[in-house]
């Protein structure tokens, strides 16, 4: 479903991702470690589409399409989903009124009925529950005030809702306590299936012991140096990125 | 090319000439001295140059340069009127219509200036200053209707809607309508005022607000200024509040070729209070400017002015704003911030507070923004699936929320909430959030 060919992208005309490759089949999870610096964010951004990443080599096709030739908001009505590393807070933008026009963007786009504001608060309380969610965070403006960890089980309310195909998850583990974590794992989780992949962002093990990758790489120097399954994570964990660094 | 004396100050002092025997109220000589100093100051300024302090960032040129033509008797076939089940008083090309305002059964007056015109000696001109403004000068020498309301003291007045109507005209009207609200002690008045027009015509509105209110008394003054977008919009509101009273001031400055939205408040009682809140939404070929002045002429008063203002395309937007405390006005509280966002590299914005102190135990402060969209914001936005459109709209409430939010009442928030969203659908954009 993503399949991404030596990838050139730079930031402000220096050479950050240089020559990377990776396929992502449906229902597969991966997760990308790599020490700072490597171009871990570099790559969601790119794939997500922000601005200021200018690709300068390479390709990636998402579900048979050019991803590199669409708008973030057309990425995102396709099924991409970028869970920020650091999300931002929205002053005057209520956060129920943001989820329900983002949910009725995807389903326009997918061709399916909008939903009025009585359906979406039920759909929306029903997700929160499993979030373990204070209803009033519907009605405060999104991300204003959020703890840290309040900002995550936001992201994750997102993605829950908009039921992406690709989960980008940019360090979502960043700065979480242990019951964050489980929570951010168990929206992971619940997704599984055969037409949920995601590719899961991290500098550290501890959130691969809750979400059980298929596959792990290792990106250096923007390249991915080393590929293996789960236990190279826990490799990794023990010996530090330097071994994997040198050898490659 | 244009006859000489056809346009300008001088084709508007012609006409005062032309006219003065049949205005209203040329046979009472209060009104005729009052017509005569007006115009007495009018011809001492004419319409004011940009070298005049007030008028530096406001160029009246195409209003000197336009030749108007005599005010409408109605053609008004097209006009549909709102539905609304509050009272109303309606204007049309400047002329109040009994026929399509609903005014039965209020605990208050309501009435047209031309029809109780001789009633107002003392009260009509109390307020406005012609000597110091040109506009309400041009107003005080042609002015030829207008609404009266008077609410006794201790009454709740509730909603009263003011809608000016302009017609389509090839005659480029101007019309200069005097507005005297009055509200003695205690009472209480939500006043919402909406002026609008053809897209394509050209007129001049120039309305002039005098506004008392007592002791104790609360106007809510709400303003939706949606003119076609070839008209000019010259408006000067002058209010004087007393001990305890309360004025709140807020406007949508959102139609015109040319806005202009001046507003004179003095609070002349212990603890009066003043609010001025508004919102300036100006897209391309637009020129919308808020002026406003605050004279805190008594001790203990506080006032609070949010004004924000989004421009589009090539367009221009102004605000001044002048805080005066007089040395007797101990303990003021005054605070003042306009922010702008500019949404094209071709909108320009001209901000300029000013506060005069002369107490020594006061509070009083200002701020200015200037910026554009967040680029994060709007990529946060867009990687939910919103489009980018409506992304920016998005943040474009956003960025007014504060200024509507700090409006206490809940009509003129509404009113207000429609004439943006309407807004925004003439630019062409889908609209913004949905509520859930």
């Amino acid at each position: 479903m993503l399949k991404i060919e030596n990838l050139h992208a730079t930031v402000d005309g220096k050479p950050i991702l240089k020559g990377l490759s990776l396929s992502i089949a449906p229902g597969e999870i991966h997760a990308i470690m790599g020490p700072n610096g490597s171009g871990k964010s570099t790559l969601s951004y790119v794939l997500a589409g922000r601005e200021g990443y200018e690709v300068t080599e390479g390709s990636v096709t998402f579900m048979g399409q050019d991803l590199l030739a669409m708008e973030p908001e057309e990425r995102a009505v396709a099924g991409v989903f970028l869970a920020f590393q650091a999300p931002v807070e929205l002053p005057g933008v209520g956060n129920a009124n943001f989820l329900r026009t983002a949910l009725n963007a995807v389903r326009r786009a997918k061709g399916e009925a909008e939903v009025d504001a009585i359906q979406f608060l039920k759909l929306a309380r029903a997700r929160m529950k499993v979030l373990n969610m204070p209803d009033d965070m519907l009605k405060r403006p999104v991300n204003v005030g959020f703890s840290g960890g309040e900002k995550k089980r936001n992201e994750m309310l997102q993605m829950a809702m908009l039921s992406p195909k690709l989960a980008l998850l940019d360090e979502t583990d960043s700065g979480l306590d242990i019951d964050a974590l489980k929570m951010v794992a168990d929206t992971v989780n619940s997704l599984r299936g055969p037409d949920f992949s995601a590719l899961v962002i991290t500098h550290y093990q501890r959130l691969l012991n809750h979400i059980v990758p298929d596959h792990v790489h290792v990106l250096s120097a923007g390249r991915i140096i080393r590929s293996g399954g789960p236990e190279l994570a826990q490799e990794l964990e023990a010996t530090g990125y330097a071994a994997s660094v040198a050898a490659a | 090319m244009t006859a000489v004396g056809t346009t300008g100050a001088g084709a508007f002092l012609a006409r005062h000439e032309g006219l003065r025997a049949r205005l209203p109220g040329a046979h009472l000589p209060w009104v005729t001295a009052l017509r005569e100093a007006s115009a007495e100051a009018f011809r001492a300024q004419g319409f004011p140059t940009r070298r005049v302090e007030a008028w530096k960032y406001t160029d009246l040129a195409a209003v000197n340069g336009t030749v108007f033509g005599e005010p409408l008797t109605g053609v008004d076939d097209a006009l549909t009127l709102p539905a609304t089940t509050n009272p109303r008083a309606v204007f049309v090309d400047g002329r109040f219509r009994a026929d399509l305002s609903t005014l039965e059964g209020l605990a208050y007056t309501v009435e047209s200036l031309a029809a109780v015109l001789p009633t107002l000696e003392g009260r009509l001109g109390a307020v406005a200053r012609p000597a110091e403004q040109a506009l309400a000068a041009l107003n005080g020498m042609l002015f030829e209707d207008g609404l009266v309301v008077t609410v006794p003291a201790g009454v709740a007045g509730g909603v009263l809607e003011l809608l000016s109507f302009a017609t389509v005209s090839e005659r480029a009207p101007a019309y200069h309508p005097r507005h005297l609200v009055q509200l003695e002690d205690g009472a209480s008045l939500t006043l919402i005022e909406t002026a609008s027009g053809p897209a394509a015509a050209r007129y001049l509105h120039n309305p002039v607000f005098e506004i008392e209110v007592a002791a104790k008394a609360r106007l809510n003054h709400g303003r939706l200024q949606q003119e076609g977008l070839d008209a000019f919009f010259l408006s000067t509101v002058y209010a004087r509040v007393a001990e305890g009273g309360a004025y709140d001031n807020f406007t949508l400055n959102a139609g015109g070729r040319l806005a202009r939205n001046e507003i004179h408040v003095a609070l002349q009682g212990p603890k009066a209070e003043c609010h001025m809140n508004g919102v300036q939404l100006v897209a391309d070929g637009q020129h919308a400017d808020t002026t406003t002045a605050l004279d805190h002429a008594a001790p203990d008063c506080a006032s609070r002015q949010t004004y924000k203002t989004v421009l589009a395309g090539r367009s221009r937007g102004v605000f001044q704003g002048k805080i005066l405390v007089r040395k007797i006005a101990q303990k003021t509280d005054g605070y003042q911030m306009n922010q702008a966002l500019l949404l094209s590299p071709e909108a320009e914005i001209d901000s300029k507070p000013q506060l005069e102190i002369y107490a020594d135990d006061v509070k009083c402060s200002h701020g200015a923004t200037v910026g554009e969209l967040d680029a994060d914001n709007l990529f946060f936005l867009r990687s939910r699936g919103i489009p980018l459109d409506q992304a920016k709209a998005i943040l474009v409430e956003a960025f007014l929320t504060e200024a509507v939010e700090a409006v206490a009442d809940e009509d003129i928030r509404n009113a207000l909430s429609t004439a943006v969203t309407g807004w925004w659908q003439r630019q062409g954009v889908a609209g913004g959030i949905e509520v859930a």
